[in-house]
């Protein structure tokens, strides 16, 4: 692959805007949407259907009084939103949007993305516990709990996308299922893999949900408890940046499981793939989880964890060794 | 309450100040709380049939640190008058506030002799832009109250204005 420097500029601009443009816009997605569910009519003043809202938002937000309290841990209270955003941001490099568009199709990508959610998670604890809110330090050690126990069951499952395409590089997995859907990892008619891959696919969806601190599982900001949760004592961008953090991790979440499932780039009747497929499946998702979001009631703590611990994680575990018996029969 | 003297900034930027206004009129985030009654009306006009949301402003904000305008609907009781306080103090610039109802108007119905334990309106406390009369107003008085509010911010009324009769 060429290394030459526009390329890493055009990326480099590329993907911000891409970040951008969903971060704003995702924000008017969820509103309209949440309105739509509740049979209202939703943000319709500000530009045509409201499509302006995001930017009076912004504006509002970034002509905000920035606070930072009394007693708060200066540096990290100012450092922890940059940080709920910089690794989403990141993680986008190694995303694969079709054969030919993505900034680096690195060997390790699998891996790098998973690293670098966890530095996500770190963020929200930083932020909650450098307020000095009890409110917010309860949400960051429920947050932090939660990202754990959801770990587990998330990689188990990639492991067994890892084990069948054998490769741990993005673009060879999406390479790997190209050809229709009965190529996709989700069904996998191919092989035997179609008894196990399914529930791979359903494990991951709701640990990416649990992952991305959506409603129902969005323990960290339950505001019935826990006022805002982390980001009780953040003003203007601060908060801008917490929420913008959130809507890129559902697009990188998205992306991933577009990736790892439903097979990229790739048409389901194998016509003309390319990044428009991709751009429908990652949307499809997005408008998965905000309908998730506004459906459901969100559960307990409690409830989450031994979702997680009773559940999803034996089920992983044994979802893993049915499938590598399978890759090892057929 | 002495007025507030806000010193004129050294240098103008008319027309910025102009965009960042329009955006502020268009994201009224009010703070989640109720007092009283008036506090059903408040939740009825983020409903369905009145919805709030067509003006950017049905996002209630469950801390203080990030809402914009404080919308105090209902009776303020003597007991809660240090909480309510404090809420507006935490509140960053710019902020607003509505008094819904008579009760955070003027003390409404309790204004008697011999009250003991109501504080008689919102502005005994803090500064307040827009007052809404009614015993609990309807939602549309509450709409009517937020379009007021944008009117202050940005000079500019949304709708032109219709005059009963």
């Amino acid at each position: 692959m060429e290394t030459s420097m526009w390329r890493a500029l055009l990326y480099l601009v590329g993907l911000l805007i891409f970040a951008g443009v969903n971060a704003a816009w995702l924000g008017w997605c969820e509103r309209k949407g949440a309105a739509r569910i509740q049979r209202r009519i939703g943000p319709c003043e500000a530009g045509f259907a409201g499509l302006l809202q995001p930017l009076a938002d912004g504006l509002k937000l970034m002509s905000k009084q920035l606070l930072v309290p009394q007693g708060v841990d200066g540096i990290i209270f100012r450092v922890a939103p940059v940080l709920a955003m910089i690794p989403a941001i990141t993680s986008m490099a190694v995303i694969p949007f079709s054969e030919n568009i993505g900034a680096r199709a690195m060997e390790l990508s699998v891996l790098l993305l998973f690293a670098l959610a966890s530095i996500g998670m770190i963020s929200i604890l930083l932020g909650g516990w450098a307020s000095g809110n009890k409110y917010a330090i309860i949400s960051a050690a429920r947050s932090v709990s939660q990202s754990l126990a959801y770990e587990i069951p998330m990689l188990l499952t990639v492991i067994t996308v890892v084990l069948i395409s054998g490769s741990i590089n993005l673009r060879e997995i999406a390479i790997d299922q190209q050809g229709g859907f009965w190529h996709w990892n989700i069904f996998r008619l191919k092989n035997g893999h179609f008894l196990t891959m399914w529930i791979s696919f359903i494990i991951f969806f709701i640990c990416s949900v649990a992952e991305t601190n959506r409603a129902p599982f969005d323990m960290a900001e339950a505001e019935s408890e826990l006022v805002a949760g982390f980001m009780t004592e953040y003003s203007s961008m601060g908060f801008g940046l917490f929420m913008m953090g959130e809507y890129l991790n559902i697009v990188v979440g998205a992306c991933l499981t577009a990736t790892l499932f439903l097979g990229g780039w790739d048409c389901p009747f194998g016509l003309t793939p390319g990044v428009w497929w991709f751009v429908v499946k990652i949307y499809a998702l997005i408008f998965t989880f905000i309908w998730i979001r506004w459906t459901y009631p969100r559960t307990q703590i409690y409830r989450l964890l031994n979702l997680s611990w009773k559940i999803l994680i034996p089920f992983s575990m044994a979802n893993l060794l049915v499938t590598a018996a399978l890759i090892k029969v057929f | 309450m002495g007025e507030e003297n806000v010193p004129a900034s050294i240098v103008q930027f008319a027309q910025l100040d102009k965009l960042l206004n329009l955006g502020r009129a268009n994201s009224l985030w009010p703070m989640t709380f109720g007092l009283a009654c008036c506090a059903i009306e408040m939740m009825c006009t983020g409903g369905s049939r009145f919805d709030i949301s067509r003006f950017g402003a049905e996002v209630f904000r469950p801390s203080p640190r990030q809402s914009d305008v404080m919308i105090v609907a209902g009776t303020i009781n003597k007991k809660l008058e240090l909480a309510v306080k404090t809420l507006y103090d935490q509140m960053p610039e710019p902020k607003w506030v509505i008094a819904m109802g008579n009760c955070a108007i003027s003390g409404g119905p309790f204004k008697v002799k011999g009250n003991y334990n109501v504080v008689e309106g919102a502005d005994k406390l803090f500064p307040v832009d827009v007052y809404i009369p009614g015993c609990p107003p309807r939602p549309e008085a509450l709409l009517e109250g937020i379009i007021t509010l944008e009117e202050k911010i940005t000079g500019k009324r949304r709708w032109p204005r219709v005059h009963p009769g």
